[in-house]
C-alpha cells in the first residue's frame, strides 16, 4: 500500500516505516539513506513524498494539559480534529487553524500553516511555545521560539529532523458557534474594500467566482466573523459524507464548474446578510466530504495557491484572474484571503498582502497554464506555497523565498540534506 | 460513569476501542501482560478525556489467575471487550506445535476462560454487554491462515452461543470480524487499499454496533459481501483455489 498526497498526484511506489516510539526512529533514521517524515497525506503535492515515508500519523498520544495556561503537549501524529474534539468542549479552540482540521500537528509546523486570522494570530508556529525534534544522527533536541532551529523547522516541510512532540498553546473560546456576516460583492474591487473595512475582525475568507469575466472578474462571496458568547459548547463533529470512489474525469469541466458556481452565489443574498453558524461549517466546510479528492478523477489534482504583496495584489490577481477565465480551466471555487506581517521563519509562506488558492485536476495543458501564472507572480514579486506545489521550478520558487540560501547552508552544515529529502526538495534543490 | 474493562489493550485497535469508550464518558480499565507499558496510553486517555483510567495486569493464558482478578476489580464493569488476538505466520505454525497451541490458546481458550466468568457475572446481574473481536478469517478455512483462522473461527462460535444464552437476560452479545486492518501486525503486508480499515474506524464501528445491541459487525461493511462470496464457493472448487 502505497502512501499518495492529497491531490492523488504523483503516484510512486514507496515503503513507508511507521513511527510508534524514539527508540525504533533512531534505529531507522540511523538505517535509512534518505526519507521524508508524512502526517495525514493531506498536503497536496510532493511534500510529503519520497521512495521511504515515515508515517508519523501513529505516533499520536496527549502529553499533558496546562489548564490554567491552556497549553497542551502531545506527540507529532496528533490531529487537529483529535484537539477539538477534546477541547472545544472544555471551551478552547485552536489558536491558528488551517481550512482542514484533518492534519497532523507536526504538519501543521513543517508546513507552518495559516488560517482566516492570519492578518491578526500569524501562522502556526506564533502558538508553538517549543517542541522536541529528532535529528538526522538520532539525537533529539529541545527547541524553542527564536533558535534557529525553530526558524528552520517551522515552515520547514519536514526537512530539518522528524519533529516528536510539541507545546501548543490554545485560545479560550465561550461558544461552538461564530456570529457570521457574509458579504456580496460585484468585482475584485469592492472585494478588496470589504477585506479592508472588515480587517479588524478576527476571521476572513473570500470564494471568489475565478471563471467570472470582464467587468465580473474578482467578484466574491467574502465571509467575516468571530465566535459568539452564548456559552453552548456542545461540540461534536459531524457524520460525513464520502465520496466513495473517483469520479469519471469528465465530470468536472467548465461547464459543471460554472453551473455549480453559479448555484453557489445564487444561495446567497445580496450585500450583507448575517448567519450563525458552527465551527466545523466555518473553518472545515469540506472537511465534511469524505475523500471530496475523488471528485477531480483518478488523475488527481493540484493546487495552485501564491501570494502577492500588497502593494501589487490588485494589479497582479486582477491579471492572474483574467489568464484563468480566458484559458478556461477552472477550479470549484478560489479562496482568496487577506495577509497580516510575514515572520522570521526561513521558509514560512505569508508575506503581508493578498493570496489566492486555486484546484485544477491535472490534464493536458495545466501545467503550462500555471507555468503561465508563474510569471504574473514573479513579476509581482509574490510566491508560491510549497505545502500545496507539484511542479514549481527552483527559479520561480527561489525568487519568492529570501531566505533560501539561508536554509540551504543550516542544512548542509547540520547534515540534513543527506537524511530528509522529498520528491519536492529535490526538485526545487533546498 | 460506568467502567468499561478492555482486555488485550496492547493492539492498536484496542487503543482506538479504548479513545472511543472514553470520548463517550466511560471509565476504562485496561488489561494486558506487562500492562505498565500502557502509561502513555492511560495518561493519553486521561488528557484526552477526563476519564479514569486503571492498568490492570492480565495474561489471557494463565487461566488460572481470571477468577481473582474478575473478583478484585473494585467496582465490576459494565461491559468487556475482547480485543486480545495473537496471530503468526501459518507456515511456522504448521511445523511448530507450541506457535499452533499458542494461537489456540490466546485467540479461543483463554477468552472463553475470562468470559465464562463475565457471564456468570452479567447473567446474574442482568445487564452489561460483551465485545469478542474475532475475524472474517473464522468464516472460512484457508490453506493461507487456516490455524488462526479455525481459532476464531471457535471464537465466533461460542461467542454466538453466548448471545444465544444471555439474550433473556438482557446482555447483548457482539461479534465483530474486522478484515484487513492497518496496524502493526500487518505493517509490512501490501493489503489492498479499498479493503483495509484505519484502526480508529474499526473503533467507532464498534462503539456504534454495541451501542445499537447489534449481534455481528463486519468491518468494514464490504467485508460481509466479500465473506458471503468466499464462504459459497463450493468445496470441490474450493481446495483447488489460491485465495
Amino acid at each position: 500500500m502505497s502512501l499518495i498526497s492529497w491531490g492523488m498526484y504523483p503516484k510512486i511506489k514507496n515503503q513507508k516505516f511507521s513511527l510508534r516510539d524514539t527508540t525504533t526512529l533512531c534505529n531507522y533514521i540511523k538505517e535509512s539513506k534518505e526519507f521524508i517524515p508524512f502526517g495525514n497525506g493531506r498536503s497536496y503535492g510532493d511534500s510529503a513524498i519520497n521512495e521511504n515515508i515515515l508515517y508519523v500519523k501513529p505516533y499520536n498520544n496527549f502529553l499533558h494539559f496546562d489548564e490554567s495556561a491552556g497549553v497542551l503537549t502531545c506527540q507529532a501524529g496528533v490531529l487537529l480534529s483529535e484537539i477539538l474534539d477534546s477541547f472545544v468542549p472544555r471551551g478552547w479552540f485552536l489558536k491558528v487553524t488551517p481550512g482542514t482540521k484533518l492534519i497532523t500537528v507536526g504538519g501543521a509546523i513543517a508546513s507552518d500553516v495559516h488560517g482566516k486570522n492570519h492578518h491578526i494570530e500569524g501562522c502556526f508556529s506564533e502558538c508553538v511555545e517549543e517542541f522536541t525534534i529528532m535529528l538526522e544522527d538520532g539525537t533529539i533536541k529541545s527547541v524553542k521560539k527564536g533558535d534557529e532551529l525553530f526558524l528552520a523547522t517551522c515552515g520547514g516541510m519536514g526537512l530539518t529532523g522528524v519533529i516528536l512532540e510539541a507545546k501548543i498553546s490554545l485560545k479560550k473560546i465561550n461558544s461552538k458557534f461564530i456570529n457570521q456576516t457574509t458579504i456580496k460583492t460585484k468585482n475584485l474591487k469592492e472585494t478588496f474594500e470589504a477585506f479592508e473595512s472588515n480587517k479588524n475582525l478576527p476571521y476572513s475568507v473570500a470564494w471568489i467566482d475565478c471563471l467570472a469575466q470582464g467587468e465580473n472578474i474578482g467578484k466574491c462571496l467574502l465571509m467575516v466573523g468571530d465566535f459568539a458568547d452564548d456559552g453552548n459548547l456542545e461540540y461534536k463533529s459531524k457524520k460525513k459524507l464520502s465520496i466513495p470512489f473517483n469520479f469519471p474525469s469528465f465530470a468536472l469541466n467548465t461547464l459543471s464548474v460554472k453551473a455549480f458556481n453559479w448555484l453557489y452565489y445564487a444561495k446567497a443574498p445580496d450585500g450583507v446578510s448575517k448567519q450563525k453558524v458552527d465551527i466545523d461549517t466555518f473553518f472545515y466546510p469540506l472537511d465534511a466530504i469524505g475523500n471530496w479528492n475523488r471528485i477531480y478523477g483518478k488523475n488527481g489534482f493540484t493546487q495552485y495557491q501564491f501570494i502577492l504583496p500588497k502593494e501589487s495584489s490588485f494589479e497582479g490577481l486582477s491579471e492572474i484572474l483574467r489568464e484563468i477565465s480566458t484559458s478556461g480551466k477552472g477550479s470549484f471555487l478560489a479562496v482568496l484571503k487577506l495577509y497580516g506581517k510575514a515572520n522570521e521563519n526561513y521558509l514560512s509562506f505569508p508575506i503581508e498582502g493578498y493570496s489566492l488558492a486555486l484546484d485544477f485536476k491535472i490534464e493536458d495543458g495545466l501545467f503550462e497554464l500555471l507555468n503561465k501564472l508563474d510569471e504574473i507572480v514573479v513579476k509581482y514579486s509574490g510566491k508560491i506555497y510549497l505545502t500545496k506545489d507539484v511542479r514549481v521550478s527552483k527559479e520561480t520558487f527561489e525568487q519568492g523565498y529570501p531566505q533560501i540560501d539561508k536554509f540551504r547552508e543550516f542544512r548542509k552544515e547540520n547534515n540534513m540534506d543527506s537524511k530528509f529529502n522529498s520528491l519536492q526538495s529535490k526538485r526545487v534543490e533546498i | 460513569m460506568s467502567y468499561v474493562l478492555i482486555i488485550g489493550a496492547k493492539s492498536d485497535i484496542a487503543k482506538e476501542v479504548a479513545r472511543t469508550y472514553a470520548k463517550n464518558g466511560y471509565n476504562l480499565y485496561l488489561a494486558a501482560r506487562e500492562s505498565s507499558s500502557l502509561e502513555d496510553l492511560k495518561q493519553d486517555i486521561e488528557v484526552r478525556s477526563g476519564v479514569h483510567v486503571e492498568l490492570k495486569e492480565f495474561d489471557i493464558t494463565a487461566y488460572e489467575t481470571h477468577e481473582s482478578f474478575y473478583k478484585e476489580l473494585q467496582e465490576k464493569p459494565l461491559g468487556v471487550i475482547v480485543v486480545s488476538g495473537y496471530m503468526v505466520e501459518q507456515k511456522l505454525a504448521q511445523k511448530d506445535f507450541n506457535e499452533s497451541l499458542q494461537t489456540i490458546n490466546v485467540n479461543y481458550t483463554g477468552a472463553v476462560s475470562i468470559l465464562n466468568i463475565v457471564a456468570n457475572d452479567f447473567e446474574s446481574e442482568r445487564r452489561g454487554f460483551i465485545v469478542g473481536v474475532s475475524s472474517v478469517a473464522g468464516d472460512r478455512g484457508r490453506k493461507a491462515n487456516y490455524i488462526y483462522g479455525s481459532s476464531k473461527a471457535a471464537f465466533t462460535a461460542y461467542l454466538g452461543g453466548l448471545r444465544n444464552r444471555l439474550y433473556e437476560s438482557g446482555v447483548s452479545v457482539l461479534t465483530v470480524k474486522p478484515g484487513f486492518v492497518n496496524t502493526k501486525m500487518t505493517e509490512n503486508l501490501d493489503l489492498p487499499e479499498k479493503l483495509t480499515a484505519e484502526p480508529e474506524d474499526v473503533a467507532n464501528d464498534i462503539y456504534n454496533a454495541q451501542q445499537k445491541g447489534r449481534n455481528v459487525l463486519y468491518t468494514k461493511s464490504i467485508w460481509l459481501l466479500v465473506m458471503l462470496i468466499i464462504k459459497h464457493i463450493p468445496e470441490f472448487m474450493f481446495k483447488k483455489m489460491s485465495i
